[in-house]
């Protein structure tokens, strides 16, 4: 893929690039068409007319605003693209078409954007969509930061395939397929008021392979990728749905040392902390040993875990069994995790 | 991570705890004082793994939560001013004044800013000398020095855009507040090993002496609170009152001089009003009058003092801190009182025994 006239660094976006005339046209035939060039896009039409399959569809929408826009690890466009398709992938379904809208600050370098929407170009091809339609808007400065993303996403859901996070039942094991907490403190470490610097780069990554493969192999009962709010406020939402008690292995969790170094240094647990790569399984235990082995042939996989068991039903909690034997309970948190004073 | 993971190792703390069963021949009352132990006795359940004899209470130890209303409702009205940018860290945000708290009123358009460190605060006084930079000076004297330690460096720097709007306090005098009280039913204390970090052993010794009870000085860490225990309970069943330090890989006996010394050219002694407990004679500290310039109270007075929020008589937070009763005790607990809603002082921050308790869900 490549740019038909590259931008270079004093090229900005202005407010004409989404008036809809001359700069507009440019912004979409020289920029977005050459980087998600696909016959669905290129339809030239209001919308995207696609055929559909008899069956059951997926169907969801997310709104990016990370700040900083690119850390190590990514940028906005990794994360647009990996989030939504995650999202579908967690309701089972196969990812198909995805959509894109930008809102866009007046001044935004669109070198900067040229690299997110390659980005983009780059993580829907891995993860095999296609971006079918899209809009940009212009907005003074100040009244975004720099971009915003949403993207919609469109995926089939196959056959006997029934994930929801209603059917996390008694006798189901948790897995967590990936290291906890790494992007959150790869953005966290990128902040610039935060004046310390890790290793870590964020581990954003489409998941619909894996999680297609392991569905093939496995009647699984739910599945959440645990973003916002991290594993914590993850197990607590499906813990609610479902009405069970989760109970928790402390040593189990796969939390990186530089992520728990991290963490007591701000004052925050890592079981809240927002985590991209990784999802939360949930099926029946006598199936996970099995599951653990598909999930870890895969990359994105290869830390996979039991971290847990649903262990009760009738009211809902989750619990973290430490070492020495105490349950300590992982609420909802009020509000970001801020600092502790001392 | 070695270095703390050593100090939560489920094997030590079973030992700990098996030798604090074999030493307890009574029940004993013993009041931890930081709100960072509170914190770590309510997230690893301390209290479960503990003989049932002993009855852990829960002191004034979090700077949060005792600053008093009017002092936010400051804050809240120097943060509103046009030319502030006002800088706090994190956990001030939340804290409810009387009308609205610092997250509300960034919200709605002030600058405010989370910092981890004032002197990044100092940073941005240098980066905007149009606008007057002002820092949300909140601690015991374990956080004092850095405060001052930031505005020692605006000084420096000749940078007269930067201001500290402070909330100082000392932990001894609400101690012996607390003790003179004639009814009182501590018999032993863990103290902050971190203020004793600052000002070393000797304000604990004047306590134990004057008081005759332990004073352990202890750490943070699950296994660092159950050796203060332990030390704590070994000398009540011998009817000791020492001053002993369980936390000696942070402690020295002297504390930290240079951190004494930067205290004493900047701050003097003042009755401070602790939110729950009321006024007490210099437990706190105000900036000299040499310093007047860098005083955000006196820089910002309030042009109009805020009713004050009448207070809830159901809330026994004061009577908690002082060790007289206990949450368990509370009507108001987790029904009408949460972090989102607190009505008092011990439900306002994480380190409150309040909110704590709420936070890992433990009546």
């Amino acid at each position: 893929m490549s740019c038909a006239l590259p931008f270079t660094d004093a090229d900005c976006v202005l407010l004409e690039h989404g008036s809809g005339g001359r700069l507009s046209h440019r912004l979409i035939s020289e920029l977005f068409y050459p980087a998600f060039k696909n016959p669905l896009l290129q339809q030239e039409h209001d919308g995207c007319v696609f055929p559909v399959e008899a069956g059951r569809m997926a169907y969801t929408t997310d709104s990016f605003v990370v700040q900083p826009i690119f850390f190590p690890g990514g940028n906005i466009g990794d994360l647009a693209i990996n989030g939504t398709v995650n999202d579908l992938a967690c309701c089972g379904a196969v990812p198909m078409y995805l959509t894109a809208g930008f809102i866009l600050e007046e001044g935004l370098p669109l070198a900067d954007l040229q690299r997110i929407v390659e980005t983009m170009s780059r993580s829907a091809a891995k993860a095999n969509v296609h971006i079918v339609a899209g809009d940009t808007k212009v907005v003074e400065r100040g009244k975004c930061d720099r971009i915003f993303i949403n993207t919609g996403g469109i995926g089939t859901v196959p056959p006997n395939i029934d994930i929801s996070p209603l059917r996390a039942a008694v006798g189901d094991a948790i897995i967590c397929s990936g290291n906890i907490g790494v992007h959150g403190i790869a953005i966290l470490s990128a902040r610039e008021s935060l004046g310390f610097e890790t290793v870590l780069q964020s581990d954003t990554a489409p998941l619909n392979k894996m999680l297609s493969a392991l569905l093939a192999q496995h009647e699984v009962h739910v599945l959440r990728d645990p973003t916002r709010g991290g594993v914590g406020t993850t197990l607590n939402e499906i813990a609610r749905s479902a009405k069970v008690e989760m109970v928790l292995d402390e040593a189990a969790l796969p939390i990186p040392e530089t992520v728990r170094a991290a963490s007591e240094l701000l004052g925050i647990d890592p079981l809240f902390i927002a985590s991209e790569g990784t999802v939360l399984v949930i099926l029946p235990e006598k199936a996970a040993a099995e599951a653990l082995s598909v999930l870890r042939q895969f990359p994105e996989g290869k830390n996979a875990a039991i971290i847990g068991r649903v262990t009760a039903s009738g009211k809902a909690s989750v619990q973290l069994k430490t070492g020495y034997g105490s349950h300590r309970i992982i609420t909802m948190l009020n509000g970001d995790q801020l600092p502790r004073i001392c | 991570m070695q270095y703390l993971d050593d100090y939560r190792d489920s094997a030590r703390i079973r030992t700990l705890t098996d030798a604090i069963d074999r030493a307890t021949t009574r029940a004993w009352n013993i009041m931890e004082i930081c709100g960072g132990q509170t914190h770590t006795i309510a997230r690893y359940r301390i209290e479960e793994i503990l003989p049932s004899a002993i009855r852990l209470l829960h002191g004034p130890g979090c700077p949060v939560c005792v600053t008093p209303v009017s002092t936010i409702d400051h804050a809240i009205a120097i943060a509103r001013r046009p030319n502030v940018i006002f800088a706090s860290f994190g956990d001030m945000m939340r804290v409810p004044g009387s009308q609205t708290d610092l997250l509300r009123v960034k919200a709605q358009g002030a600058d405010v800013r989370l910092l981890y460190s004032p002197l990044d605060a100092v940073e941005l006084a240098a980066l905007h000398p149009n606008r007057e930079v002002v820092f949300f000076a909140v601690g015991f004297e374990t956080t004092a020095p850095v405060h001052l330690m930031a505005l020692s460096e605006a000084r420096r720097r000749a940078l007269t855009n930067f201001s500290l709007l402070t909330s100082l306090f000392a932990v001894p005098p609400a101690i012996a507040m607390i003790l003179d009280q004639p009814d009182n039913r501590i018999d032993g204390f863990l103290a902050a090993g971190h203020v004793c970090a600052v000002t070393g052993n000797a304000p604990c010794q004047r306590l134990s002496a004057k008081y005759h009870r332990p004073i352990i000085i202890t750490g943070f860490e699950p296994v660092d609170i159950l050796y203060g225990i332990y030390k704590c309970i070994c000398q009540l069943e011998h009817h000791e009152s020492r001053v002993e330090n369980a936390y000696k890989r942070a402690v020295p006996e002297a504390g930290n001089p240079a951190a004494q010394q930067l205290m004493n050219d900047f701050l003097e002694p003042a009755t401070r009003e602790w939110r729950g407990l009321g006024a007490i004679p210099s437990s706190g500290f105000r900036l000299r009058e040499a310093f007047a310039e860098f005083d955000a109270a006196q820089k910002f007075p309030l042009r109009e003092t805020a009713p004050h929020a009448a207070i809830d008589t159901r809330c026994i937070a004061g009577e908690i801190m002082k060790g007289n009763r206990q949450v368990v005790d509370c009507p108001c607990f987790d029904t009408i009182c949460t972090p989102t809603h607190p009505l008092g002082a011990s439900m306002v921050s994480a380190e409150g025994v309040c909110a704590a308790r709420h936070n890992y869900n433990q009546q």
